[in-house]
C-alpha cells in the first residue's frame, strides 16, 4: 500500500508521519510537495501537522488553495482514505472536505500533552483495529484546536456517526469534546491529536499505530484477490 | 480606475472569542471597569483596479472564498475611489 505525505511550506510533522508509515507500519510512503498536481498511484493521503503558510489569515486557509489540493479533493471523491492531523485537519475544514471550523483554544494556551481519547466509532476505515469505546492515549499540540460547528451540523455529525474521537475531558473548548470527525462517506478523517507521535512505547504511547493499521487492513480487504 | 477597499472580518455573533475575552480582562485590570464586551476582528486594505461594479463583485467573491470563513465569520466592506492628486 502506498501512502502520500503532503508537504506544505510550514508543515513540521511530515517527517514524523513519514517515519510512522515507513518504519513502524512498514508500508511504502513518499513526500508530495504542495506544488504537485497529481496523486496518481497513491492509495492513501496524509496531511500532516505544522503551520502551513505560517497560519497566515487563518490556520489552513492559504494551504487549502495549494495546487495539490485539487488532487486531494479528487482522491476524497474517489473514496480513498484521507487523514488530516492537526494543521492537516484545519486544511480539510478550510477546503470544505469536512464541516465546521477551528477557533483559538478556549484558554488561549498552546496545549502540548498526552490526552485521553475515546474511540466513538470502531467501524470506520481508520478505527477498525480499535474497540469501540476504547480509551487511547495520543498527544495533542495545538493553539487553534477549539472545534466549532452550528447545532444543525452537530446533529448531522451525531446522526451519521461522524464523530470518531472525543477528548475524555474538555481541553480546548471544542463543541461536544470533538477531537476527530469524518466526512459523511467516512473516508476523510480530520483529528487534532497526533497518532503519528504515538507509534512506539518509547514515545510514551503506541496507541496511534492502530489507526494506520486500520487503514491498511481496510485497503487489503478492498483489494483482496477473490477467486 | 483604482479603488481602495477596506474589508472588515469579525467573528459571528455567538461564536466564542477567547482573544476578545482575554483583552477584556486586561482592560478591567487597567481600570476600565465599564468594558462589557470585546470582540477582535481583522481589517484588510486592498487596492484594486477596475470599475466600481466589477470591484464590488470581486471583493464579495474574495471574502466568500478566502478572506473570511463563513462558518465562524461575517464580513463587511467599503469601496472608495482613489483620487489621484
Amino acid at each position: 500500500m502506498k501512502f502520500a505525505v503532503i508537504v506544505f511550506p510550514g508543515s513540521n510533522c511530515d517527517i514524523d508521519m513519514f517515519h510512522a508509515i515507513k518504519d513502524e507500519l512498514g508500508e511504502d510512503v513518499s513526500y508530495v510537495w504542495h506544488d504537485e498536481t497529481s496523486l496518481e498511484g497513491f492509495d492513501a493521503i496524509l496531511l500532516p501537522g505544522g503551520f502551513s503558510y505560517g497560519d497566515y489569515l487563518r490556520s489552513g486557509a492559504i494551504a487549502r488553495f495549494s495546487p495539490i489540493m485539487k488532487a486531494v479533493e479528487e482522491a476524497a471523491a474517489a473514496g480513498k482514505p484521507i487523514l488530516g492531523v492537526c494543521n492537516g485537519f484545519q486544511v480539510l475544514l478550510e477546503a470544505g472536505l469536512l464541516p465546521g471550523a477551528m477557533r483559538r483554544n478556549s484558554k488561549l494556551t498552546f496545549i502540548c500533552k498526552q490526552t485521553e481519547l475515546e474511540v466513538k466509532q470502531g467501524d470506520t476505515m481508520f478505527t477498525q483495529s480499535y474497540e469501540e469505546g476504547e480509551s487511547i492515549t495520543i498527544p495533542v499540540a495545538h493553539g487553534d484546536g477549539n472545534y466549532y460547528c452550528d447545532e444543525e451540523t452537530l446533529k448531522n455529525l451525531q446522526a451519521n456517526n461522524q464523530i470518531v474521537f472525543t477528548y475524555k475531558e474538555d481541553i480546548n473548548g471544542s463543541i461536544a469534546n470533538i477531537a476527530g470527525i469524518t466526512n459523511k462517506k467516512g473516508n476523510v478523517l480530520g483529528m487534532m491529536p497526533h497518532p503519528e507521535r504515538a507509534v512506539d512505547e518509547l514515545l510514551g504511547s503506541a496507541d496511534g499505530l492502530k489507526l494506520f493499521q486500520s487503514i491498511v487492513k481496510h485497503w487489503r480487504e478492498q483489494h483482496a484477490i477473490t477467486s | 480606475m483604482n479603488y481602495d477597499v477596506k474589508v472588515h472580518v469579525t467573528l459571528k455573533e455567538g461564536v466564542l472569542d477567547p482573544q476578545g475575552s482575554a483583552v477584556k480582562t486586561s482592560l478591567h485590570h487597567l481600570g476600565f471597569a465599564g468594558v462589557e464586551d470585546v470582540r477582535i476582528g481583522k481589517v484588510m486594505n486592498l487596492r484594486i483596479e477596475g470599475t466600481k461594479d466589477s470591484v464590488d463583485g470581486q471583493v464579495k467573491e474574495m471574502c466568500d472564498k478566502l478572506l473570511a470563513n463563513p462558518v465562524i465569520e461575517d464580513y463587511t466592506y467599503e469601496i472608495e475611489e482613489v483620487v489621484s492628486t
